[in-house]
């Protein structure tokens, strides 16, 4: 990690579970909302932005065929930052990542947007976030268009969600660590999505499913954490897991996640109750990235492999991480998205 | 065989350690004075290129309004929500110590990766410099005169001297401006926008600003310098043609046994260039060192000037490439070549056993003559197309042509003179004296040539710069009716100073303006109330007969000359301002010493079209004595001292510009005239050794050495006299084109020329003493000559 991308790192910090020195993600949480477990989510409100805390995302990510087969990862994320506690608009700094992964590469383009000018925000009824021309826009967020575009691509998608918001952690309150740092996250992995993929060589259509993350919080991390390797995963029997193991200095790891059944119900799963064990790694943007993962939950007997479907897809934005789509395949074959980070 | 041959030539040297002292003068002074000057424009052109660079975002194009007003946040949000990815840009000015400086407001978050201005922001700079309140960075220097800003103002390496770079919201603060002045174009941009017309069909696109921009403000500065270079290169290259003349004619014996001793002549013409390379490259190094002094003592001065005339920073601080420093060596061997080609092509072609003819050498046929006055003749066509041509560079062409016709036609002129003189003379040592003086031109035209060049360069440009003074002078008179100025700390006090000035002085001139780009240039903007002061002593150029009429109910405008002479714009011609409002033009107005527009409109317009004016500036019309109303403004009114500046401050501050502005141009030709000094000298000293021949037959006659030390310094004295009074009308003609078409193409105003014979005089006395200075010791060393030298030339059959 270059110098530059370490000082903008302050400036728009934000990317889910970034670790220690990341993002000042590490850094105390004065002056700034904390986490309550007791808070429970209101619909649709908590869809819009909690500027009260540090920092929040919209993240959306979907696992998209054309007609052909072939298969195609998008990413659609508004990372919202607070400079100085107090909510005022002005003190926020608002930042798009956009990418679509592709047989011919990981096309992705990056926005940044000072707060209180209608350049980027988000408004939760009628739901709608934008930076720039990017926008995802609904009646409400289980019915949203996302559209994006860089100097190589635009994506122009319908999503429609087929199941409900839920809840990660415990109803809501996601821990990240022993020491009690946490966030409010929840999710809605049950988008089915169509539209149309524009690339240097034409357009495609496209179906496929989608999954999107909501999560707020102002001090995720502890100080030795130092990156995360999280999974959001689409099962054919229409489960779905998300997990992410927050690799600590010390070589240890805490990880956790939340098993969601087909119908919407979550079961979070404590520390350790997940495994996940690298298998592979790809030289990529001049580090190792590992790319297959064998990933085991012992008390839903599951054990699978989950192997990147483009192992470039590097983001080389100001804050550089690895974020793409993935197969599984194993006792609960089925799709999803990896990332990771603090590589 | 070499080593031997070697040897002896160097001996030479030896001998005459003074010959070898003036040769590496001579060349060193010329490469000296051409590196230096060749120094300072390359570090100028470098500061102009990294403000240029940062301020033009490095070469993308922009956005901006046709009219010149800013772009609205909400315009930008639109444009950027289209698909448009653009980056805001806050360009102004704020008053600093020693001049303006430049506030350039980015916006980290959209400004291209890769632009010049990114770069600058050192990457733990960027958070503290976000928003209103955030830091601001300049380069230490330029942080020296920010004084007002305190903490909050940080210095950082790589950013363009004279620039204040900012967030976007803390410039458009500082500047007091809501809105930007442009929008960069990132270059790569996304796959599908709404188009720019349907958002914001105000704004068009431009071309990003250059360095060549900035250069074209500063070429004629920059000319200035490099014709100064140039000139002084070629008056040290008559030294070094003299010396190099004298040594080899001195050494001629020496060719003449080596060659008969079986030496070649290919061989010694070889061993004669290694040798001039030898002395080439040291005198190479030794005149960079010396070009490396003389920039780094002048560069202060132009960087002062090139601030105060045009705005534009430079570094104070000389860096040097590598190139540089070559081409100060490569300079110097080419100078040696071309003062040195006559005298090898001599030696190779110099017959084995030829008796020595020193008095051929020195003596040049009139069918050489007649071919410098062709070459003298194409010179002024060449200047005469320069003329026609037009333009800036035509104006210098002109100025080239016209001094190296001068210098050619030189010794024909002086030839015709001496016959002239001649004529009147009588008695038998007169007739001699015309005689021989008309005999030894020849030998000294080189050395007159650059004397002639020299005191026309002095006579020229000291009177445009005298012309100069006295316009700005009788001007700085007129133009500050005012008896004291006055500046306020806050636009909100302005009730309470009229309320406190009305029963004190006998009126308070609001001088409000507002810093703007008028028809795509920089230009200030004023407001003037209608006041009898301003028709009475405003002088103008050109104006409708009714133009004060006019201010007095709120209508029209008058333009500085230089806006005038830029735009074409002449009374009557409408005028297009920031805001997109038209006004007329009613009267031009000089204004010396301002490099960008400026137009004055009625107060009440001013007020109205730009609130956002700086209303903090004030005349204050006081009958007698200023002081006890500075006091009163002090003590009982509050303001600080250094708000309250009387009218004889300010001239004297005006005035001391003006001098630095000059103070360049003053030493340059101080540092020529010394070097035709020495020309003059070296010339006379070749003469002196050869002319033996024909001074013995007249000291047997009976004019003893002493008179006869006398009749050479006298005839040094004199042919400096008579080049003088050639170099007046020259000098006369030079300082006619600087001051009617260079000053206008480069400046855009014209001044009127005055003539000062008190300075040709003070010139005349000080070229003759040079002269007279430099003949000195070849007279003494032939006053006293053994008389056994003399007899010799009768005993040796030469």
């Amino acid at each position: 990690m270059n110098a530059r991308a370490l000082s903008l790192i302050l400036v728009c910090l934000a990317l889910p579970l970034w670790a220690q020195g990341f993002a000042g993600l590490g850094q105390t949480a004065k002056d700034y909302a904390l986490p309550d477990p007791d808070f429970r989510f209101s619909f649709p409100g908590d869809h819009g932005p909690h500027p009260d805390f540090r920092i929040e995302w919209w993240y959306v990510t979907a696992n998209l065929t054309a007609a052909d087969g072939t298969p195609y990862g998008v990413q659609w994320t508004l990372f919202r930052n607070a400079l100085n506690p107090g909510g005022a608009p002005g003190d926020q700094v608002w930042m798009g990542h956009a990418a679509v992964s592709t047989p011919e590469g990981h096309l992705y383009s990056e926005r940044l947007a000072r707060g209180g000018t209608e350049q980027s925000g988000v408004t939760a009824n009628p739901f709608s976030a934008h930076i720039d021309e990017w926008m995802m826009t609904g009646p409400d967020l289980s019915e949203i268009a996302v559209t994006a575009q860089g100097h190589e691509f635009r994506y122009d998608l319908r999503m429609s969600a087929t199941g409900p918001f839920v809840p990660q952690g415990k109803a809501g309150h996601s821990v990240k660590s022993e020491a009690g740092q946490a966030s409010h996250y929840y999710s809605q992995p049950f988008y089915e999505v169509t539209g149309t993929l524009e690339l240097s060589s034409g357009k495609v259509e496209v179906t496929g499913q989608a999954w999107l993350d909501r999560e707020w919080s102002s001090q995720p991390l502890t100080d030795t954490q130092t990156g995360w390797d999280w999974v959001s995963l689409h099962f054919e029997g229409g489960d779905k897991l998300m997990g992410y193991r927050l690799r600590d200095n010390d070589g240890s790891a805490y990880t956790v996640g939340t098993w969601i059944a087909a119908d919407g119900t979550p079961t979070p799963l404590e520390n350790g109750e997940l495994m996940m064990r690298p298998v592979e790694e790809t030289r990529v943007a001049g580090r190792d990235v590992p790319t297959v993962w064998d990933i085991s939950l012992p008390a839903r007997d599951m054990s699978i492999r989950v192997a990147a479907v483009y192992p470039e897809s590097w983001m080389g934005t100001r804050i550089p991480y690895w974020e793409g789509p993935v197969t599984v395949e194993g006792s609960h074959p089925g799709q999803g998205y990896l990332e990771m980070s603090g590589y | 065989m070499t080593w031997a041959v070697i040897r002896a030539l160097l001996s030479h040297w030896r001998r005459r350690p003074f010959q070898l002292v003036t040769l590496l003068l001579g060349l060193s002074l010329a490469t000296g004075l051409w590196s230096g000057v060749q120094a300072i424009n390359a570090e100028a052109r470098k500061s102009y290129g990294e403000a240029a660079d940062i301020l033009g975002g490095g070469g993308l194009t922009e956005l901006v309004r046709q009219d010149g007003a800013p772009i609205l946040p909400q315009t930008f949000v639109a444009i950027r929500r289209g698909g448009w990815l653009v980056s805001p840009v806050v360009d102004g000015w704020i008053e600093a110590d020693r001049g303006r400086v430049r506030v350039l407001g980015v916006d980290p978050f959209s400004m291209p990766a890769g632009t010049p201005a990114a770069m600058a922001i050192a990457p733990q700079d960027l958070t503290t410099m976000l928003g209103r309140n955030g830091v601001l960075m300049a380069d230490p220097v330029t942080a020296t005169r920010l004084t007002g800003l305190g903490e909050r103002l940080q210095t950082g390496e790589g950013i363009a001297p004279g620039l204040l770079l900012a967030d976007i919201e803390a410039a458009a603060e500082l500047v007091g401006q809501v809105g930007y002045d442009r929008l960069l174009l990132d270059p790569k941009q996304p796959l599908r926008q709404t188009p720019l017309n349907e958002i914001a069909p105000e704004l068009q696109r431009r071309a990003p600003e250059t360095a060549e921009d900035l250069g074209r403000l500063t070429d004629s500065f920059h000319l200035n310098l490099t014709a100064f270079g140039l000139l002084s290169f070629a008056v040290g290259l008559f030294i070094v043609n003299g010396s190099v003349g004298l040594a080899f004619e001195q050494r001629r014996p020496v060719f003449r046994t080596l060659r008969a001793l079986g030496v070649t002549a290919r061989r010694l013409v070889w061993l004669l260039t290694l040798e001039l390379l030898a002395i080439a490259l040291v005198a190479g190094v030794i005149g960079i060192f010396m070009g490396y002094l003389i920039a780094a003592a002048l560069l202060p001065d132009v960087a002062a000037t090139l601030r105060g005339l045009y705005g534009a920073s430079v570094d104070g601080a000389l860096t040097l490439s590598p190139l540089w420093w070559l081409s100060g060596i490569a300079i110097a061997c080419l100078g040696t070549a071309l003062a040195a080609a006559s005298g090898l092509i001599r030696v190779a072609r110099m017959p084995l056993l030829a008796p020595a003819k020193p008095r051929a050498w020195a003596m040049a046929t009139g069918s050489a003559m007649r071919w410098q006055l062709a070459l003298a003749g194409h010179s002024l066509v060449v200047a005469l197309i320069g003329f026609a041509f037009g333009e800036l560079i035509g104006g210098f062409i002109l100025l080239g042509g016209f001094l190296i016709a001068a210098a050619l036609a030189l010794p024909s002129v002086l030839a015709v003179l001496i016959v002239a003189v001649a004529r009147l003379a009588k008695g038998p040592v007169a007739t001699w004296f015309w005689a021989d003086t008309r005999q030894q031109l020849p030998g000294l035209s080189l050395a007159l040539m650059a004397l002639l060049l020299a005191l026309s360069a002095n006579i020229g440009v000291g009177t445009m710069v005298a012309s100069f003074r006295t316009t700005f002078t009788g001007w700085l008179d007129q133009r500050l009716v005012s008896d004291l100025y006055v500046t306020l700390e806050n636009t909100a006090d302005t009730p309470a100073l009229m309320a406190f000035l009305e029963t004190r002085s006998e009126a308070v001139l609001p001088i409000w303006h507002v810093d703007a780009e008028v028809l795509g240039g920089p230009a200030e903007i004023y407001g003037v109330v209608d006041h009898p002061i301003y028709s009475e002593n405003w002088p103008l150029l050109a104006a409708n007969p009714d133009v004060w009429e006019q201010i007095a109910v709120g209508e029209g405008a008058l333009i500085n000359e230089q806006l005038s002479r830029r735009e074409g714009l002449a009374p009557g011609d409408p005028l297009l301002l920031p805001g997109g409002w038209e006004t007329t033009v009613t009267g031009v107005y000089s204004d010396y010493g301002n490099p960008i527009g400026q137009v004055v409109i009625p107060l009440p317009v001013l007020i109205d079209r730009y609130p956002q004016a700086d209303k903090t500036d004030f005349g204050v019309l006081v009958d007698g004595d200023t002081e006890p109303l500075k006091r009163a403004l002090s003590e009982d009114f509050g303001l600080p001292v250094e708000n309250l500046v009387d009218q004889a401050a300010l001239k004297a501050f005006s005035l001391s510009i003006f001098e630095r502005t000059f103070a360049v141009t003053g030493a340059l030709n101080i540092l020529t005239l010394a070097v035709a000094g020495i020309a003059i000298l070296t010339s006379l000293l070749t003469l002196a050794s050869m002319r033996l021949p024909q001074l013995a037959p007249v000291w047997a006659l009976g004019i003893t050495r002493k008179t006869l030390g006398r009749i050479e310094l006298i005839r040094a004295v004199v042919l400096a006299g008579f080049t003088f009074v050639l170099a007046v009308p020259v000098g006369l003609g030079l300082a006619w084109v600087l001051l009617a078409i260079i000053n206008v193409e480069a400046f855009g105003w014209r001044l009127p020329m005055h003539l000062f014979p008190r300075d040709w005089l003070w010139l005349a006395v000080l070229s003759l003493a040079a002269a007279g200075l430099a003949s000195l010791w070849p007279a003494r060393q032939l006053a006293k000559r053994p008389p056994a030298d003399l007899m010799r030339v009768f005993t040796h059959e030469r």
